[in-house]
C-alpha cells in the first residue's frame, strides 16, 4: 500500500503500450486490418480480470481458515474490480466484433461462456448483499467463490477449445502466435497484460483500504 | 479441414487486392499515419490515461492520510 513503485511501473507500462500499440508495426491481416491493435487492450482486460478472481478465491479460502475480516475485504474487492475489467473486456470485444466481423455477439462459445461467468460473479455480489451478519456473509460467499472460480476457468478455457470458435487458440484456430508471424506484437502485448494487471491490483488495494478504514471507524463508533 | 479452408480464404483475399503494397496487399491505415493524425489519437489517449492515473494517485494519498490519522487515534 505504501510502496508506489509497482503502481507507477504499471502506469508506465500501459503508457508505453498505448504509444507502441498505436504506432508500432502490426501484421497486415485480412478482415482485421488495423483493428488487430485492439488485442493490446481487449485481451489485457481479461488477464486483469483473471488475476482479480484468482486473488479473490485465494483470500476467500484464507478467510474460511482465519475468519479475519481483512481477508474477506480483499476477496470482495477483488471480485468488484474483476467485474469492472470483465465489463470492459466484453464491451471492447463487442465493439471490435461489430466493426470487424459485423456482429457484436457472434454466438461464439467464448463470449457465451464469459457472459455466464460474469453472471456467476454478479450473483456473488447479490449473495453478499442478501446476508446481513458479517461472519455468515463472509463464509457463505467464500464457499460460493470456491465453486465459482473453477467453473469460470472451465467455461473460459476448456469449453471453447472443444467446439467451433472465432477466437485464436480455440475451436481449431491456431494460437495467437500463428497470426503474429514476425512476433512483433508480443513486445507490446505481454507488457500490456502485465501493466493492466498491476493497475487492477492498485485499484483493488485502494478499495480494500477504504473498506478497512470504514470497518475500523464503524468499530470505533460502536 | 478448418485450417485448409481458412488458408484458401486468405489466399483468395490476397488475389482480390490488386494494389501493390509491401504488406502483402492488405490495406492498412497508412493514410492516417502519413498525415500525422495518428499522433493526435495517441496523444489524446495518453492524456486521458494520465488523468486517470493522477486521479488514482490522489485517492491513494488521501487514503494514506486517513490511515495515518486512524493509526494515531488507535
Amino acid at each position: 500500500m505504501k510502496s508506489y513503485w509497482w503502481k507507477f511501473l504499471g502506469a508506465a507500462i500501459v503508457f508505453y503500450t498505448i504509444i507502441a500499440g498505436l504506432l508500432g508495426e502490426v501484421p497486415a491481416l485480412p478482415i482485421l486490418h488495423e483493428s488487430i491493435r485492439n488485442v493490446y487492450f481487449h485481451v489485457p482486460m481479461w488477464f486483469a480480470m483473471l488475476l482479480m478472481y484468482l486473488i479473490s478465491v485465494v483470500y476467500s479460502i484464507k478467510y474460511l481458515g482465519s475468519g479475519k475480516p481483512e481477508d474477506d475485504f480483499i476477496a470482495v474487492e477483488s471480485v468488484n474490480v474483476g467485474l469492472i475489467f470483465c465489463l470492459f473486456g466484453l464491451l471492447s470485444g463487442m465493439l471490435w466484433a461489430n466493426i470487424t466481423w459485423g456482429d457484436p455477439w457472434p454466438n461464439d462459445p467464448k463470449l457465451n461462456s464469459s457472459a455466464i461467468a460474469s453472471l456467476m460473479y454478479l450473483a456473488y455480489v447479490v449473495l453478499r448483499n442478501a446476508l446481513d451478519e458479517e461472519q455468515k456473509r463472509g463464509k457463505i460467499s467464500a464457499i460460493y467463490n470456491v465453486f465459482a472460480f473453477p467453473i469460470m476457468i472451465v467455461l473460459l478455457f476448456v469449453l471453447p477449445r472443444l467446439t467451433d470458435s472465432l477466437h485464436p487458440g480455440n475451436g481449431g484456430n491456431p494460437g495467437f502466435s500463428g497470426y503474429d508471424m514476425t512476433g512483433s506484437m508480443q513486445w507490446v502485448f505481454r507488457p500490456a497484460a502485465l501493466g493492466w494487471m498491476l493497475i487492477g491490483c492498485w485499484i483493488m488495494t485502494l478499495r480494500y483500504r477504504i473498506r478497512k478504514l470504514e470497518y475500523h471507524t464503524d468499530e470505533l463508533g460502536n | 479441414m478448418k485450417k485448409i479452408f481458412l488458408l484458401i480464404i486468405m489466399s483468395c483475399f490476397n488475389f482480390l487486392v490488386t494494389f501493390a503494397q509491401s504488406n502483402n496487399g492488405v490495406e492498412m491505415a497508412t493514410g492516417l499515419r502519413s498525415s500525422g493524425k495518428i499522433y493526435v489519437v495517441v496523444i489524446v489517449l495518453l492524456i486521458i490515461f494520465l488523468g486517470f492515473i493522477i486521479y488514482l494517485f490522489t485517492i491513494d494519498r488521501r487514503i494514506g492520510k486517513l490511515e495515518k490519522k486512524e493509526k494515531s487515534i488507535r
